[in-house]
C-alpha cells in the first residue's frame, strides 16, 4: 500500500493527478495478469469480462 | 560522508563509491559476472567498491539510484496513451513487468541491498533517487577540470529527456534546455544501427566504424523525411518512420520502404548500402551536435564544455566538435554511458544535495585516469597461475618492459593487464591487447584471429603525449580515447590512383600510413594520449617501444573477444589468452608465452559469449 501513497505524492508534485485512477486500474489488472500466469485465478479473470 | 551510486535495470549496471566527495572506486557489473552489458543489480560491483573503500556497509550514508523510476513509468504510460490503440502488444508486455517489478524499484533495491550487502542495515532511510540526465550532467561536470562550464548531455532516453543543456558553476548545476522523448538523437542513431543489422545499445560503435567506408548519400533523405533540424540544433523526429514508441523494433515498414528494403539480417554480409547509411547518419549526427554546441555557446557564453550520455561516446563527432573551436576546452566523461550514471548520481548528492564545494584545482580531472576498478597483487596472480598449471616467469619491471617492447617489434600480439581496471567502455592500458601498429597485417590478424570480430573494425593507437602533434593533426590531449583525428600528411603513404577507386571493405587492403594498423580508411584514428602521471608503466612501455622502433605509438584494443566483457581478474585474462591466438600474456610482473604452455588451448572460446 505504501507504493500507492508514494505514487499519489509523486503525481501531486507532477500535477498529474488525472493519471492516478488509470494507474490504479492498471495495477489491479496488471496484478491479475501476473496472478493469472499461475492459472489458479484464470477463471476469475474471465468472469470479470 | 560515504555515498554509494548505483545504475541498474536497463543496461550496463554499475556502482561507484565516494568518500567525502572523492571518487574511490567505480566498476561495471558485467566485468564480474562476465555477461556483457549486464543490467542486473550490481551486487559484485558494490561489494568491490565497499572493499576498495575499506569500509563496512553500515558506514554508507546514502545510496543513490541514477534515475527516477516513477518518472520513467509516467513517460511510458503517457506514450502508450498518446499512441493508443497502437502499441497494444508492447503495452501488454510493459504492464506485467512494471506492475510486478519495476514500479517497486525502491523496494527491490532495499531487498537486494539486504540480501547481498547487509541484512541489518536501515537502507530505506538512506536511499535517494537522482534524475537520469542530472546524473549524466553531474558525471560530466563535477569530475571535470573546470570550475565553470556548459554541459551537454545526449543519449537515447532517460525519464523524459533525451538531450539537455545545463550550466555548472562551482557546486551548482542549472538546467537551461531539454529535448524530450520521443525526439532523440540517440534513438535516431540506434534506429540505423538496428537497420544495418547490429544490436541496439551495443552496435552503435560498429556503425560509427563502418561510416568511413561509405558515402553519405542518404543524408538528404534522412533530413527530408526522418528528422527536422532547427537552427539552434533542436530536432524533431518524424514518428511515422519509427517503431520504438509502440512496437518492439526501432524502425517500421515505412522506414524500410524509404531505404529500399528490410533491415540487414544480423551476421549476414555487409553491403555498400549499410556503409552509405552509416556515413549518412553519422553526418547528420555531427551536424546536429555542432548546431547544438553553437547554441550552447550562444546561451551560456562559456568557454568550457562538458559532455556525457551515450552519444558523447561518438568520438568522430567529438573530434569534429573540438576542431570547430566553438569551445576552448572540451571534457568528456570517460564512462559517458549509463554506467557513468552511478558516478554522476553520487556526485550529485555530494555537491547538489549537500552543497559541498567542487574541487578548485583546475586542469586536473578527478577521474584518476579512469583507473577506478580492481587491481591484483603478484601473490594473488601467482596463485591463479599455479592453479591453472600455467608456465610463467616473474620479471623485474625494467626487464619486463624491455622484453615486451622487443616482442611487440617482432609482431607479437600481447595481452596486457596492469593495475586498476578502467571504468567505462574503453581499455586504456590496464586491460588491453597491444601490438605493433607498423605491421600491415596486424588489423586483420587482431580482428579475425584474436578478437573474432568483423574485419572492418578499426583499432586505436596509444601515443605518448609529447609526440602527439608529430603524428596527428591534434594539439589537445585525449586520455580517454574519445576524440578522432587524422594522421599527419607526412606519415601517410602514397596511394596509387587505382587504389583510390576501391570501395567499401576493399579499402581495408591498402596500407595508408606508416602505422597502418591504427589508420582507418579515411586516415583517422581514435587517439589515446598516454600521460606519465596517470599511467607510468604503460607510458614507459611505449617509450621503450619507441626506442626500439622509432614509433611512439602502439595498437591498443580492449582485452576481450567479441561479445565478452573486458577482462577483470587474472583468471579472466588467462582464459582469454588461452582461448585466442594471443602470443604473450603479461599480468603485472608475470609473463607467459603461448608456446610454453603445457595446458591445452581452450577450444570454442569464441563461441562462449553471445555475439554483440
Amino acid at each position: 500500500m505504501k507504493i500507492i501513497y508514494e505514487l499519489w505524492l509523486f503525481l501531486k508534485v507532477r500535477k498529474k493527478i488525472w493519471l492516478f485512477p488509470i494507474i490504479l486500474v492498471l495495477i489491479i489488472f496488471g496484478g491479475l495478469i501476473i496472478l493469472a500466469e499461475g492459472s489458479v485465478v484464470a477463471p476469475f479473470i474471465y468472469t470479470l469480462f | 560522508m560515504i555515498i554509494l551510486g548505483i545504475s541498474a535495470y536497463y543496461h550496463d549496471s554499475a556502482a561507484c563509491i565516494l568518500c567525502d566527495g572523492k571518487i574511490i572506486a567505480a566498476a561495471q557489473e558485467e566485468r564480474f559476472t562476465r555477461k556483457k552489458h549486464d543490467e542486473n543489480f550490481p551486487k559484485n560491483a558494490i561489494k568491490y567498491c565497499i572493499n576498495e573503500a575499506k569500509i563496512i556497509p553500515s558506514e554508507i550514508d546514502h545510496v543513490v539510484f541514477y534515475e527516477k523510476p516513477f518518472l520513467k513509468f509516467e513517460r511510458l504510460l503517457e506514450t502508450y496513451f498518446a499512441f493508443a490503440p497502437k502499441g497494444l502488444k508492447s503495452f501488454s508486455m510493459f504492464l506485467p513487468i512494471w506492475v510486478k517489478d519495476k514500479l517497486f524499484q525502491k523496494h527491490n533495491l532495499i531487498k537486494e541491498l539486504e540480501a547481498n550487502i547487509d541484512k541489518k542495515d536501515t537502507w530505506e532511510k538512506k536511499i535517494l533517487f537522482s534524475e537520469h540526465h542530472l546524473s549524466h550532467a553531474a558525471s560530466a561536470y563535477f569530475p571535470s577540470p573546470f570550475n565553470q562550464a556548459a554541459i551537454l548531455t545526449l543519449d537515447g532516453v532517460g525519464e523524459w529527456a533525451t538531450t539537455s543543456i545545463s550550466i555548472g558553476k562551482n557546486n551548482n548545476l542549472e538546467f537551461l534546455r531539454e529535448i524530450n522523448f520521443p525526439h532523440s538523437l540517440g534513438f535516431l542513431y540506434s534506429a540505423f544501427t538496428y537497420y544495418a543489422g547490429f544490436k541496439v545499445n551495443s552496435g552503435e560503435y560498429k556503425l560509427m566504424g563502418l561510416a568511413p567506408y561509405g558515402i553519405p548519400k542518404y543524408t538528404k533523405i534522412i533530413k527530408d523525411n526522418l528528422i527536422k533540424i532547427m537552427d539552434d540544433g533542436s530536432f524533431q523526429l518524424n514518428m511515422d518512420y519509427f517503431d520504438f514508441c509502440t512496437g518492439l523494433k526501432m524502425t517500421n515498414n515505412k522506414f524500410h520502404k524509404l531505404f529500399g528494403g528490410l533491415p540487414r539480417k544480423q551476421e549476414s554480409k555487409i553491403s555498400q548500402k549499410e556503409m552509405d547509411l552509416a556515413a549518412s547518419v553519422q553526418k547528420v549526427t555531427e551536424e546536429i551536435i555542432i548546431k547544438i554546441a553553437k547554441h550552447v555557446k550562444k546561451i551560456t557564453g562559456e568557454n568550457n564544455l562538458c559532455l556525457a550520455g551515450g552519444v558523447a561516446l561518438n568520438c568522430v563527432a567529438n573530434g569534429i566538435l573540438q576542431k570547430k573551436k566553438i569551445f576552448d576546452n572540451i571534457w568528456i566523461q570517460p564512462a559517458a554511458g549509463d554506467a557513468g550514471g552511478a558516478l554522476g548520481a553520487a556526485l550529485a548528492v555530494w555537491h547538489l544535495h549537500y552543497k559541498k564545494e567542487k574541487n578548485k584545482e583546475v586542469n586536473i580531472d578527478l577521474m584518476n585516469g579512469s583507473f577506478l576498478g580492481p587491481s591484483f597483487d603478484n601473490n594473488q596472480i601467482e596463485k591463479v597461475l599455479k592453479s591453472k598449471n600455467a608456465t610463467y616467469e616473474y620479471m623485474e619491471e625494467n626487464k619486463l618492459l624491455d622484453l615486451v617492447a622487443k616482442m611487440l617489434t617482432k609482431g607479437k600480439a600481447i595481452g596486457w593487464m596492469q593495475g586498476r581496471m578502467e571504468f567505462g567502455p574503453r581499455a586504456l592500458g590496464a586491460r588491453s591487447i597491444i601490438a605493433d601498429p607498423r605491421n600491415p597485417t596486424m588489423q586483420k590478424q587482431l580482428n579475425l584471429k584474436i578478437k573474432f570480430r568483423e574485419s572492418f573494425r578499426p583499432f586505436a593507437p596509444s601515443i605518448i603525449e609529447e609526440h602527439l602533434s608529430e603524428w596527428f593533426d591534434q594539439n589537445f590531449v585525449s586520455p580517454y580515447m574519445l576524440f578522432v583525428s587524422q594522421i599527419k600528411k607526412n606519415k601517410r603513404l602514397n596511394i596509387e590512383k587505382d587504389e583510390n577507386k576501391l570501395f567499401g571493405i576493399d579499402k581495408l587492403n591498402i596500407s595508408r600510413s606508416i602505422v597502418p594498423a591504427i589508420t582507418h580508411v579515411d586516415f583517422s584514428s581514435r587517439i589515446q594520449t598516454v600521460n606519465k602521471k596517470t599511467n607510468i608503466k604503460y607510458y614507459n612501455l611505449i617509450k621503450k617501444f619507441n626506442e626500439f622502433s622509432g614509433c611512439p605509438i602502439i595498437v591498443n584494443t580492449s582485452f576481450n573477444i567479441r561479445g565478452e566483457p573486458i577482462v577483470c581478474s587474472p583468471e579472466d585474462a588467462y582464459n582469454c589468452f588461452m582461448g585466442t591466438n594471443l602470443d604473450i600474456l603479461v599480468i603485472e610482473n608475470f609473463i607467459l608465452f603461448k608456446e610454453n604452455q603445457l595446458d591445452k588451448k581452450i577450444v570454442n572460446y569464441s563461441n562462449k559469449y553471445e555475439l554483440d
